[in-house]
């Protein structure tokens, strides 16, 4: 069975503007459906990559598989458990959730500005009750950031004294803190530059092999997928349109709009 | 400190006269208003030590009965203007910086209520805003403060006068702050710090104050330094009015308030002297809050 | 050799800060021929939209032009006000939204624009928008339309007509396409690089990307910490670099086609300066693992017409 399994999860937006009119009879409610009945299943161990331009509905899926959205039909099941089950426990719940963990697209705003990077690192530890102790604390704290190719003194930094490259460390060491199975990426590198968004790229490729993380990798950029991905699906106003294992899905797209998306994509190769 | 001493906050400072000048003009009053006590040559409102001779001596001129010399004349009753000022200085300042804190702590939580929370508590608090933005707040303060003396038993009504005070100027000036700890609290909310604390199932309340408060404070600072030249002029208001501070407490309102009686007889030192405190009180506090603004916020410049 | 269109001398830009001066284009100096797209390529902090906002006279305090001369078709810019570049050189910035006022159609602000260089009727006036809308895609009756009913592409085709209804030699575009879509990225360049060639304009193509780089431009300058490090034909200098912070670049970008990456990626080490806080010698010495003593002293300066590199002199001795 696989490690992630989502079950046509669908979820929809209310466009109403106030909440009159969402009550008044009269007034047409308008919804968005962003997420369209989608199911993937991503195997414990690799990378399953979502590609799609704005408004595909990419960022409502992660936000759906790591909890920070309820989806409006369908499931979601890690290890066989359904994270969308309404009578789990606290503890449950609690338990799940230190297992899923995400990395976010800003290194900017991922990060509280008023807060040292040590207290970053060390506040999943203290939610989860993980690291008793203040000595044991501060030494997990130094052996993530060491983990993330940074100085176990630049805990006591402030954010705004890193550059945009090793905030994402950050951001990675912190999504690891709470030892996670999986990690949802949101376009973990595109505010980053080439050289730096390499580094980032193979930072999550060896914590991968190193400690058998499962991925689920949002990004709109086809390049950046094609080096991380096991398996990628193609997301299209909501609705995944084609999945593939991904060398597959470059040799031989299925979809005009596979097809278009792998022909639009700039090229630094010259052919 | 050293950090304190080198940011660009501090650079910004030295770099400005105007911010300078009314630092130290708000510091001196501050301090001459905390150390009163020592200061003030005489304790204006120890009954036992006025000699009413002492009435109506002009500033720096011997007393023709006793010969005493005044610094800033004396009042009616023969008191040292300057010492009653001092004393004043102590209670406006006192009464304002009470109203602000207490107007600031109600803002600031009910705008991070109704920014984080949303829905219909939003609604309710801010219409509640913008119902209280519709009358001038002097206004709500006099209402506030009728109804708490309405209320209050008359032998606690001098007591309390002062608590009561602070209050009514405090409810009526909470709005700014909830305002804008509102937006910003919008803007913070959707920051994916905020998000990554939701994912390791931080409480709503946890969210607010650990993660979120210390980033929308900087804006509520500049507010409290102009609030607090408001309500330094409410309470004088007030007083002026003979609805605040009680003559055994007399705030600088109190005093220009009996200094007015005085102006057309020739007394003219005891309303000029409160009033041009109260000014260079309120003058200063609020130069010194539009520098933080600006300093802290060029966009709003 | 046809005269240069566009000639930079040793440009410099400085900011003054509490920190100093802040040198955010140091000694640059570029030539683009009439028709040319050249690409200006860097990561952040490069001072590659620096460089732009100096030729269009756009720089405002406390940053300043600290030296150098900008020469735009045997005239020089750099000491005209900005008015008399306007019908000269356009620019197209990043967000069509920023470029556009919100509170009229956009017939009215190219309208505008092409009464305020040309003495025309208002009904020729309508013709010619009418025209370069059609030229640049989008149905002339759409003029009355206000920007926010279009598209993000669609906005960007907006501000493309409205950057050539003056007819300029020049167009500077920044990031034209960063915030569109892959699909709809393709099109915009290909639509400016059409419209160009046509007109006989020339496009300085401000971007970080490589891959835009590769398919839009005919020449590319990379830019690094400020200072120009290599110059030359696209095609050369992505296929044989000779600075190694170029070959970085160029090898760290990944590409669409699994085959040809590598396990590991190629990364360079570190991070771009800040300006405050420069390396001696070559700026990128520190994240370059054939760094030499030299480097670190020296500033490197052009070794033939390619690259700003010391290597490159050592070749040439041996």
């Amino acid at each position: 069975m696989s490690f992630v399994r989502v079950e046509s999860v669908s979820r929809e937006f209310s466009l109403s503007p106030t909440w009159l009119s969402r009550v008044l009879p009269f007034v047409e409610s308008k919804t968005l459906t962003a997420v369209d009945q989608v199911s993937f299943e991503i195997e414990k161990g690799t990378t399953y990559a979502l590609v799609g331009e704005s408004g595909s509905g990419k960022s409502t899926l992660a936000n759906m598989v790591v909890g920070l959205l309820r989806p409006s039909t369908g499931n979601i099941y890690l290890d066989g458990q359904d994270l969308t089950d309404p009578a789990l426990s606290l503890s449950e719940k609690r338990a799940l959730r230190r297992r899923i963990q995400m990395v976010f697209q800003s290194p900017y705003a991922s990060l509280n500005p008023r807060w040292r990077v040590g207290a970053i690192l060390a506040e999943p530890l203290h939610a989860f009750s993980l690291c008793p102790g203040r000595a044991a604390k501060e030494s997990r704290v130094a052996e993530l950031l060491e983990q993330v190719g940074m100085a176990a003194s630049d805990a006591r930094k402030y954010p705004h004294e890193f550059s945009g490259g090793q905030r994402q460390r950050i951001s990675i060491a912190r999504a690891l803190a709470s030892e996670p199975e999986i990690i949802i990426c949101d376009e973990p590198t595109s505010a980053l530059d080439v050289s730096v968004q390499a580094q980032v790229l193979n930072l999550l490729k060896q914590l991968q092999r190193d400690q058998g993380l499962t991925y689920l990798f949002i990004s709109h950029d086809l390049a950046v997928v094609s080096t991380i991905s096991n398996r990628i699906g193609v997301l299209k106003h909501g609705q995944l349109v084609e999945q593939q294992a991904a060398a597959d899905l470059f040799s031989s797209p299925k979809t005009d709009y596979a097809k278009m998306l792998l022909k639009a994509a700039p090229k630094v190769s010259f052919s | 400190m050293r950090r304190f001493l080198d940011s660009d906050f501090m650079y910004a400072f030295r770099r400005s006269p105007v911010a300078i000048v009314s630092f130290v003009l708000v510091m001196v009053l501050i301090l001459s208003a905390i150390f009163a006590p020592w200061i003030a040559p005489t304790n204006p409102f120890d009954a036992g030590s006025l000699n009413l001779m002492n009435g109506f001596t002009a500033p720096l001129t011997p007393n023709m009965f006793t010969g005493e010399s005044f610094f800033l004349g004396t009042d009616d009753q023969g008191r040292d203007l300057f010492s009653a000022i001092l004393y004043g200085l102590r209670i406006s300042l006192f009464v304002g910086a009470m109203a602000v804190l207490f107007a600031m702590t109600l803002g600031v939580i009910l705008g991070l209520i109704a920014g984080y929370g949303g829905g219909w508590l939003d609604n309710f608090i801010m219409r509640l805003a913008d119902i209280q933005m519709t009358f001038p707040s002097i206004l709500i303060a006099m209402l506030i403060f009728g109804v708490a003396r309405g209320i209050l038993p008359p032998e606690l009504r001098d007591e309390m006068a002062i608590t009561v005070l602070i209050l009514s100027i405090g409810l009526s000036e909470w709005v700014p702050f909830a305002r804008t700890v509102r937006g910003s609290t919008l803007v913070e909310k959707e920051k994916e710090y905020v998000a990554a604390a939701r994912l390791i199932g931080l409480s709503r309340w946890q969210i607010m104050l650990r993660h979120i408060l210390p980033n929308v404070l900087s804006p509520v600072l500049v507010i409290a330094t102009i609030t607090l030249a408001l309500a330094i002029i409410a309470e004088a208001t007030l007083s002026f009015l003979g609805v605040g501070a009680p003559r055994t407490e007399p705030s600088l309102g109190t005093l220009i308030r009996v200094g007015q009686d005085f102006l057309f007889s020739g007394e003219w030192w005891i309303l000029l002297f409160p009033a041009l405190t109260l000014l260079a009180l309120a003058l200063s506090v609020n130069l010194l809050g539009d520098w933080l603004r600006d300093t802290l916020n060029p966009r709003l410049k | 050799m046809s005269a240069p269109l566009l000639s930079i001398k040793d440009l410099s830009v400085t900011f003054e800060s509490r920190y100093g001066v802040l040198r955010a284009v140091d000694r640059l100096s570029l030539t683009m021929k009439p028709g040319e797209i050249l690409g200006l390529v860097g990561e952040s902090g490069a001072g590659k939209s620096m460089t732009g906002s100096a030729i269009m006279g756009l720089i405002d305090p406390p940053g300043q032009i600290s030296g150098g001369e900008i020469w735009l078709e045997g005239e020089r810019v750099d000491t005209q006000p900005e008015i008399f570049r306007g019908p000269k050189i356009s620019m197209i910035f990043q967000d069509p939204l920023t470029s556009l006022n919100p509170l009229r159609t956009i017939g009215d602000q190219i309208i505008e624009t092409i009464r305020r260089h040309a003495k025309v009727t208002n009904g020729q006036a309508t013709d010619r928008a009418k025209q370069v809308l059609t030229d640049v895609g989008i149905d002339p009756a759409r003029l009355n339309d206000y920007p926010h009913v279009f598209s993000g592409g669609m906005r960007q085709r907006v501000v493309i007509a409205l950057a050539l209804v003056t007819e300029p030699r020049l167009i500077i575009a920044d990031e034209p396409t960063t915030a569109l879509d892959v699909s709809v990225q393709a099109q915009i360049l290909d639509l400016l690089q059409a419209l160009c060639r046509d007109r006989g304009a020339s496009v300085l193509l401000i971007t970080h990307d490589m891959g835009v780089i590769a398919e839009t431009t005919d020449r590319v300058a990379v830019l690094y910490a400020g200072r120009l490090i290599e110059v030359g034909d696209t095609r050369a200098v992505l296929t044989d670099p000779q600075h190694p912070y170029t070959r970085g670049l160029v090898a760290s970008t990944p590409s669409v086609d699994p085959s040809l990456n590598d396990e590991q990626l190629y990364q360079i080490p570190g991070a771009m300066p800040k300006l405050d806080a420069l390396p001696s010698g070559c700026a990128f010495h520190p994240r370059c693992d054939s760094a030499t003593s030299q480097c670190a002293m020296e500033q490197p300066q052009f070794f033939g017409e390619r690259a700003a590199c010391w290597l490159l002199d050592k070749k040439e001795q041996s």
